[in-house]
């Protein structure tokens, strides 16, 4: 392989990222050179900090499901269940009591705990179905994605819950070392499954499940169970989201988190995780979702209208798959 | 062979990332020849022929065909100019018929709708002038890989105007009877004025039905000629590149404490009331014919399926059964026959698919200790001697033999006592077959216990102490090395 294509394999997504840096930036300047804007406003730390901060939900959405991708699967449920463990979360921690038999305010941990397991319980649900049933994850999680809405609307009668406690709204909007809570929570969860994907035996164990499925199984990997982890991981972090959404918000919302399972499944594959399975990485997931971030951001900056950022966005996901140079060497 | 040849290769040259490939590869072939392409794995063989047939581009030299120069970039034009190839790896559409596969992409056709009844009737016909025994109408999945492998060359065949047929080791997954029939097919198409160039590590069956030769060694032309003009002997020599002893190798002794021990195991409708007990130091044999049986045995053994009934105690323990990881814990480890689908994860490394294995044994706290994996893998590569630029390649980079060492070295870093192989040296050359045969071996003086199971006769008895024949999923005969001749082992297996 030569040098170039080597480097084009590694790094492409950072390439892709920085170029798309500098072709905002030099969006922004022009501005500033007709005399329009007073200065670069992409350009600015703050900005900077502000992306990171719109991307920690989608970010950790997209770890869970870069595991769920590389184990051969896909995950469509982490919106719905996102929704599900946010309105669990708020439920524990609002000032309003009469809108679920429970609700009440209680200590931080409460709604913490509860907004996981409900995760894990869901992301445990669709494990089993695949493994157990050998059902196409597909149509799995697309089960859990109308059920999980469904037990959202439930809980609540479809009413949001308000009013809710200071703690909890401190994880959406909190600072730490003048670090926004969701950038923290963010970093710490990439790091926790970096370590998981590519220290231990599990996350070897999920790019064999992936790779090729019967070799892992005479392997004598126990497949059926590493597939149950990988959507108890996506669950588990689809939990995390919904916390740092409903806190965000300062609402548990029934609709909280509608498609966003799509702009999950844009990161991994926009980072080069392969949906056939068995390929992929956590850093080209990250990413996947800064460039997702930074496009957003930058065509706000830019006044560009919604349905056009749209477009673009559709184009860009296009562009990644059809480029992914991984993609073509596994082809010849 | 005055005339001028039908195909001729001249001076290929190929290197991938900075590996030669190919240094000469060269060939001629004449009207009417078979032409056997020979070399051990990692010769260029495949490569020449991924040139030939447009899939890749070479970096020098030139082909003609009739004495016009062709350079195809794709299969399409190999195919125009009359060059048609039989996969090695099997490459069917496992959800569509016979038929369907065999005229892919030439279906009948009337209004724009796919006729199905002409689609039949034209594969049926030249399944029957090909004399395979085969349903049109039996979706792919449902057939086993022998007749897959027919079905394929049936494909390759239906393209009429073809003047070229590639066999790429058409034999490999063939038994003895099915592969007589091929045989026969391709020797009535060569006197039909065909040209066949056909690969295979089997000696015997380039001299039961090649006409000429060439030698590829370390991507270069060493010889070429008339197979009248050689013997077995020196064309191994030749492909090897020095003096060969006898094919096998045996210097293992059965003892008598037991291993393996297995009882009215049956698994219906694939076979029933299979017993056997196999001792400390032995290797066990299994020969039968397509559909015997004998791969779902090995399967039920190593708990890949379920029984219906019947027990398989390893070392006097029984296994529960119906799980691999189960069967590893009490020392069995399985090398399946096909190692593309069950025994490679072909993207991920020649490091990560050793260690799959051991990797729960070399743990602390659910973390890999990477030191320990890498004096594993280490010893892995040195012991099998697998040859690979670096333990990160993937391992789908690597020749057919080298793939087959990574699979074996794997199962043997579980430390077995007892070794299921099933066609160990399937699509595998002449040394790494000896180096297979001298590690059964030794495997079984160190007193492991091995059961292999081979379509190859020759491979059954010259490395078994005892064979066990299987027929329609009973078990026929039991001989001992003395009993085990050609003539016995097919007189219970058919």
């Amino acid at each position: 392989m030569r040098p170039a294509l080597r480097l084009a394999k590694n790094y492409g997504t950072v390439l892709a990222f920085v170029l798309l840096c500098v072709l905002v930036g030099l969006a922004c300047q022009c501005r500033v050179m007709k005399g329009q804007w007073e200065e670069n406003v992409f350009f600015t730390p703050e900005n900077f900090m502000l992306i990171l901060y719109q991307i920690s939900i989608n970010g950790i959405l997209a770890i869970g499901m870069t595991f769920v991708v590389i184990s051969g699967g896909i995950d469509l449920s982490v919106g719905s269940v996102l929704a599900f463990a946010g309105m669990l979360a708020a439920s524990f921690s609002t000032s309003s009591t009469t809108v679920t038999p429970w609700s009440g305010t209680y200590t931080l941990a409460v709604p913490i705990l509860f907004a996981l397991a409900g995760g894990v319980v869901c992301g445990a649900f669709n494990g089993w179905v695949v493994s157990r049933f050998r059902i196409q994850p597909f149509i799995a999680t697309l089960g859990m994605l109308l059920a999980a809405r469904g037990a959202t609307m439930a809980l609540t009668g479809g009413n949001p819950i308000s009013s809710l406690d200071a703690r909890l709204r401190w994880l959406g909007t909190g600072r730490i070392w003048n670090v926004p809570v969701p950038i923290v929570i963010f970093v710490i969860v990439f790091a926790v499954a970096w370590v998981i994907l590519n220290r231990t035996v599990l996350g070897r164990y999920v790019y064999a499940v992936g790779g090729n499925e019967r070799s892992a199984r005479t392997s004598g990997i126990k497949t059926g169970q590493i597939k149950i982890w990988v959507y108890v991981i996506s669950g588990l972090l689809a939990g995390v989201a919904g916390i740092i959404l409903t806190a965000k918000t300062g609402s548990g919302q029934t609709n909280a988190g509608s498609s966003y399972e799509l702009d999950a499944i844009a990161a991994a594959v926009i980072g080069g995780t392969s949906l056939s399975g068995g390929v992929g990485r956590l850093s080209g997931t990250l990413f996947g979702a800064l460039i997702m971030g930074v496009m957003n951001n930058g065509l706000d900056i830019l006044g560009v209208e919604s349905y056009y950022q749209l477009i673009i966005k559709g184009a860009l996901i296009l562009t990644a798959v059809i480029i992914d140079p991984s993609r073509k060497a596994a082809d010849s | 062979m005055g005339q001028a040849p039908l195909l001729s290769i001249r001076g290929i040259k190929k290197s991938f990332s900075g590996v030669q490939a190919l240094l000469d590869g060269s060939l001629d072939l004449h009207r009417g020849d078979i032409h056997a392409l020979c070399g051990g794995n990692g010769a260029g063989k495949s490569t020449l022929l991924n040139i030939l047939m447009g899939f890749i581009k070479p970096d020098q030299g030139e082909i003609f065909i009739d004495g016009k120069e062709v350079r195809f970039t794709n299969a399409r034009e190999a195919l125009h100019a009359g060059i048609a190839i039989v996969q090695q790896e099997l490459s069917g559409v496992p959800h569509l018929t016979v038929a369907e596969n065999i005229l892919l992409g030439a279906e009948p056709s009337r209004y724009g709708f796919v006729d199905f009844r002409q689609l039949n009737e034209q594969a049926e016909r030249l399944l029957q002038s090909l004399g395979f025994d085969l349903d049109p109408t039996a979706t792919m999945d449902t057939l086993g890989i022998a007749s897959q492998q027919l079905v394929e060359i049936a494909k390759a065949l239906s393209h009429r105007n073809a003047d070229i047929l590639i066999f790429d080791e058409p034999s490999s997954a063939l038994g003895e009877e099915d592969a007589g029939r091929l045989f026969e097919a391709m020797r009535d198409l060569a006197s039909s004025g065909k040209s066949i160039i056909f690969v295979t590590h089997r000696i015997a069956e380039i001299f039961a039905i090649a006409s000429t030769y060439t030698v590829l060694k370390d991507g270069a032309r060493v010889q070429s000629g008339k197979i009248s003009d050689i013997t077995p002997e020196r064309l191994i020599e030749v492909m090897v590149g020095g003096d060969v002893e006898g094919e096998f190798i045996k210097d293992n002794t059965p003892g008598s404490a037991p291993l393996l021990e297995v009882h009215g195991l049956t698994r219906a409708p694939r076979f029933a009331d299979v017993s056997f007990t196999l001792h400390e130091g032995e290797v066990l044999g299994i020969y039968g014919l397509v559909g015997s049986g004998r791969t779902e045995v090995l399967d039920t053994i190593y708990g890949l399926c379920r029984g219906d009934s019947g027990t398989v105690s390893v070392r006097e323990r029984p296994l529960k059964g119906g799980s691999p990881s189960e069967a590893l814990d009490a020392g069995v480890a399985y090398l399946t026959e096909d190692r593309k689908r069950s025994g490679l994860v072909p993207r991920a490394s020649v490091g990560d698919n050793l260690s799959l294995s051991v990797l729960w044994r070399i743990q602390r706290w659910g973390f890999i200790r990477f030191p320990e994996e890498r004096s594993r893998v280490d010893k892995a590569v040195g012991m099998m001697r697998i040859k690979t630029p670096t333990t990160s390649e993937q391992v789908q980079n690597l020749s057919g033999g080298n793939q087959q060492k990574v699979v074996l070295g794997r199962c043997v870093l579980t430390e077995p006592k007892v070794l299921l192989l099933d066609e160990p040296t399937r699509g595998v050359d002449v040394g790494t077959k000896r180096e297979l045969y001298r590690f059964i071996s030794s495997f079984a003086r160190a007193g492991g216990a091995v059961v292999i199971v081979s379509s190859e006769m020759e491979e059954v008895m010259g490395v078994s102490d005892r064979v066990l024949v299987l027929r329609k999923g009973r078990l026929a005969s039991v001989l001992s090395r003395e009993e085990a001749t050609r003539k016995q082992i097919m007189m219970a297996a058919v």
